[in-house]
């Protein structure tokens, strides 16, 4: 019997050795692929249990933080966020039921404290929980302020505002906003508003055609491509045909042979449809590619809550080679979708000499004890253009704020570069069907030495980009630029 | 060093394990920390050091490994119930106290264990009526669709681990007798050997016991448990893989079809293939119990740190952690290194078992040894491999690890009777040539 009873026990063996490999599989191999399953709530439960970090405003303001609620083995933390629906968006909201987005989604790791694997068991040898660190943004609350409620008075819509020479992004508004500290009890119907998507952050991902504004990017790529120089003339006629449909100028007026400067302080439709033809849909593609367009913003949000703005067809980006209007796209209209994100980093790159810098929200991280442990080190997008197409373009976008449509954007004593823009959107479902406007305004200040850039944009309005989004423009720009 | 010896010296690290582990749990909890608590260690060990003792005067030749490793077994189940629920512990530790009042009792008046030979069938008919009782009016208790309970006034218990030991101990005699006719009566029909069937009935009614449970009691685990065993010892017994194989494909068989006939095995069955599909429902304790291993990962997330309960209320994340579900909790605090670890000491309990087995030099002590080896080691898998999702989990407990009396009374016992084979055959291997057989290194 001792044969069988060796081979009984090497039986048992083996069936131990897969009780040691199901468990590697579920405990290791596998473990990454369990936490991302629905139905386990550990990940989030676990984090609730750890104190997560603050967020604050570049001013210290706290926009985000953690209470206590219960003892012992219940204690667990709840998101608290004191400026309400101020800051909505861009901090997103983090709850264990209801899951998390935007800024708060994005820095969790920071957030949470989350260490290697091997640093938390040396953390727990030492009797350490996990703390959660602090981030700091770049957000300035005052300036958040003024463009939320310039934003509450003119319509649904929205404003970024970036320093141009780093990147850091001061305002991000968007209007309707949301209250996070609502979210546990009115997640389902924020959710259900289809009308006007509150949860919806509109910097980031709110589609709307650019108008005018887009004439500095098609401007950008016929001077930095040698098509035109500040002197080359094109003549403008009132009406030209564009692939037999007629395009107009907006006052119906002829210009005649005109330079760029003149054609965009009166935001002259006939010529930059002809300078669009000139440049070919190839080398305006290859344009819009350098500003970021037909990529997600490299902005510290979760990629699925930024858009790429960009010529669509359907939920398709069209490119280099597919068949399109160009004369249309250079005045932004077309299929042309853009966020006000990409407006406003078109803008910062213009007046930061050409040098595209990376948006970001963060500014450092601050762990418990206070200590810097991280801190935003600002890094270029692109160049999209040469530091002398920007300064001629800044000189021509400065026409627009002294002479032109966008003199409602002028601040006494600063000089002002800035560009309107008015896309009539007929088709748009969320203005109830009427015939009404998405206003822009897209521009930087001081002009000599940018400061701030900003985009701001209205829709639904019946008025012009001048007219609504150019003061707020100004409103913004002198809160950024009065708290610095 | 003598085998008692080696036992004390063995104990020594079991000793530190279970200070270190009461340690830790208050070190992370410091409100839970009291005097009483403390004194947990202090009188577990003692009481260690009592049954050594005893140990040492009345089996001293008995293997000198099982003793410390069940030791350490109730000492890390302990510091887990503990760490889940101090009031539970202290239940624990009176089973444990029991249990080894049952031991000493055992190794008392069974040291000629010949004796059961003589009331086989007395034993059967105790296993079966065990086995019976939950479904007994009146005393029978239901948990979660299946009768694994028997309620005495205050006293409540689980009958089939008692019935385990007495199938064993039936079944190790019955083949030690009918063994040798098993396999000379045995006959090919069709290119398969089957055994003659005259000798076959006592061993179909231990076929017949098994699916009465999956029926009546509905225990999927405890069937799976006992049949299992049951082969373990006729194919030690008659060297005859065919035999298993058949009661293998019987079993499976009667499993199928009780499994498409009963709902609570149909439902066990369904949740293991599929537990997403009732995710809230039957599926949620044993993908609760897997997403606790994946937190785990290596290390595991440190003792008193996983989560049983969901913070804030009192219901559990982690069903039955205490006794269905510990090894989970296990995998969870300790991580895949904790697991392994205990299923090292369960593997090396058998590997002792087997090996008393291999010592013993009658036909029933080496079927009894290896029966109740392999009854322990199984009882382990089932349990082990019901929460990692290699078979349906069912209601088995993990043997001296999970809360619960009947379970650590009843393997207190199964060890004693181990210890009382091994003292024999190891007596018997040593004393016609001393010194010159060593069947042990290091003696």
């Amino acid at each position: 019997m001792n044969r069988q009873i060796v081979k009984l026990f090497g039986l048992i063996v083996v069936l131990f050795g897969v009780l040691v490999g199901f468990t590697s599989y579920w405990s290791v191999f596998e473990a990454e692929a369990l936490k991302e399953k629905n139905a386990n709530k550990r990940p989030l439960l676990e984090q609730q249990q750890i104190e997560r970090g603050r967020i604050r405003a570049a001013d210290g303001t706290v926009l985000a933080r953690s209470v206590p609620k219960g003892s012992g083995d219940n204690l667990r933390y709840v998101r608290r966020y004191p400026e309400g629906a101020l800051f909505g968006h861009p901090i997103g909201y983090s709850f264990v039921e209801e899951g998390d987005s935007e800024f708060e989604q994005f820095h969790n790791d920071e957030l949470v404290g989350e260490d290697s694997e091997f640093t938390s068991i040396l953390d727990e040898l030492r009797g350490k929980r996990q703390e959660g660190n602090d981030v700091v943004t770049n957000l300035d609350p005052e300036a958040q302020r003024v463009a939320m409620s310039a934003l509450e008075a003119a319509g649904f819509g929205a404003v970024v505002a970036i320093e141009p020479s780093s990147g850091r992004v001061r305002v991000m508004a968007s209007n309707p906003p949301f209250d996070p500290n609502r979210i546990p009890t009115e997640l389902k119907e924020l959710n259900a508003n289809t009308f006007e998507t509150p949860l919806l952050n509109r910097a980031t991902q709110g589609f709307s055609p650019p108008g005018s504004t887009f004439k500095v990017v098609t401007a950008a790529a016929g001077l930095d491509s040698g098509v035109i120089d500040l002197e080359s003339t094109i003549d403008a006629p009132a009406t030209i045909d564009v692939q037999g449909q007629p395009l107009a100028n907006s006052d119906g007026a002829s210009y005649g042979a005109i330079p760029l400067e003149s054609a965009l302080t009166g935001s002259v439709n006939t010529w930059f449809a002809q300078l669009g033809e000139e440049v070919g849909s190839d080398t305006l593609f290859e344009y819009m590619d350098r500003f970021g367009f037909g990529s997600t913003p490299a902005i510290d949000l979760p990629d699925d809550q930024v858009e790429r703005s960009g010529v669509y067809e359907g939920s398709d980006l069209l490119g280099r080679g597919d068949p399109v209007d160009v004369a249309r796209i250079a005045i932004g209209q077309e299929r042309l979708l853009v966020t006000p994100l990409q407006m406003a980093e078109v803008a910062a790159a213009i007046a930061n000499g050409g040098r595209q810098m990376k948006p970001q929200i963060w500014s450092r991280v601050v762990d418990p004890d206070g200590r810097v442990t991280e801190s935003l080190d600002p890094a270029e997008y692109s160049q999209p253009i040469d530091e002398e197409t920007a300064a001629t373009l800044t000189t021509a976008m400065e026409g627009v704020v002294d002479e032109g449509t966008g003199t409602n954007a002028a601040i006494s004593g600063v000089p002002v570069a800035g560009k309107t823009g008015t896309a009539e959107t007929p088709f748009n479902e969320s203005c109830g069907g009427g015939d009404l406007n998405q206003a822009w305004f897209i521009g930087f200040a001081p002009a000599d030495d940018p400061e701030i850039a900003i985009a701001a944009t209205v829709e639904c309005t019946s008025s012009f980009g001048g007219e609504v989004a150019a003061p707020i423009f100004r409103e913004v720009a002198e809160a950024v630029l009065s708290g610095d | 060093m003598t085998a008692r010896n080696r036992e004390l010296t063995a104990l020594v690290p079991v000793a530190l394990l279970l200070t270190a582990g009461f340690t830790a749990v208050f070190a992370q909890e410091s409100e839970r920390l009291d005097n009483l608590s403390l004194i947990y260690g202090a009188y577990f060990l003692a009481v260690c050091l009592a049954t050594h003792l005893y140990l040492r005067i009345r089996l001293p030749n008995a293997d000198p490994y099982l003793f410390p490793l069940v030791a350490l077994l109730t000492t890390f189940g302990l510091v887990m119930v503990y760490r889940i629920d101090a009031d539970l512990a202290r239940d624990q530790a009176n089973w444990f106290v029991l249990g080894l009042l049952l031991f000493a009792l055992t190794i008392h008046f069974l040291r000629n264990y010949d004796v059961l030979e003589r009331y086989r069938y007395t034993i059967a008919g105790v296993g079966l009526l065990l086995l019976l009782a939950p479904r007994l009016p009146g005393i029978g208790e239901q948990v979660n669709g299946a009768y694994l309970g028997v309620a005495l006034g205050p006293l409540s218990f689980q009958p089939a681990e008692f019935s385990k030991i007495c199938i064993v101990v039936f079944l190790a005699s019955y083949l030690r007798e009918h063994r040798e006719v098993l396999i000379v009566g045995a006959r090919r029909v069709l290119g398969v050997t089957l055994p003659p069937l005259k000798h076959l009935g006592p061993l179909l009614v231990v076929w017949g016991a098994s699916m009465f449970m999956l029926v009546f009691i509905r225990d999927l685990g405890s069937s799976l448990m006992f049949f299992t065993a049951f082969l373990a010892l006729l194919y030690v017994a008659t060297g005859r893989f065919s035999f298993v194989a058949i009661g293998m494909a019987m079993f499976l068989l009667g499993a199928w079809f009780f499994a498409s006939t009963v709902p609570h095995v149909h439902d066990r069955v369904e949740v293991w293939l599929d537990p997403y599909a009732t995710p809230q429902g039957s599926g949620y304790q044993i993908l609760q119990s897997i997403f606790a291993q994946a937190d785990g990962g290596l290390f595991g997330q440190g003792f008193a740190q996983g989560l049983i309960t969901i913070p804030g209320t009192d219901n559990a994340l982690l069903p039955a952690a205490q006794t269905d579900t510990i090894y989970a909790l296990i995998v969870n605090e300790l991580g895949l290194f904790g697991g392994c670890a205990l299923v090292a000491v369960y593997l090396l309990i058998a590997a002792r078992g087997f090996k008393i087995a291999l010592l013993a030099d009658d036909g029933f002590s080496k079927l009894l040894a290896t029966g109740l080896t392999a009854v322990f080691a199984i009882q382990a898998f089932v349990i082990v491999g019901g929460v990692t999702r290699v078979i349906p989990l069912t209601g088995v407990t993990l043997p001296f690890v999970s809360y619960g009396g009947s379970s650590i009374v009843a393997n207190f016992v199964l060890l004693a009777l181990l210890l009382l084979i091994s003292d024999r055959a190891r007596r018997e291997a040593s004393a016609p040539a001393p010194g010159g057989l060593a069947l042990e290194g290091g003696r």
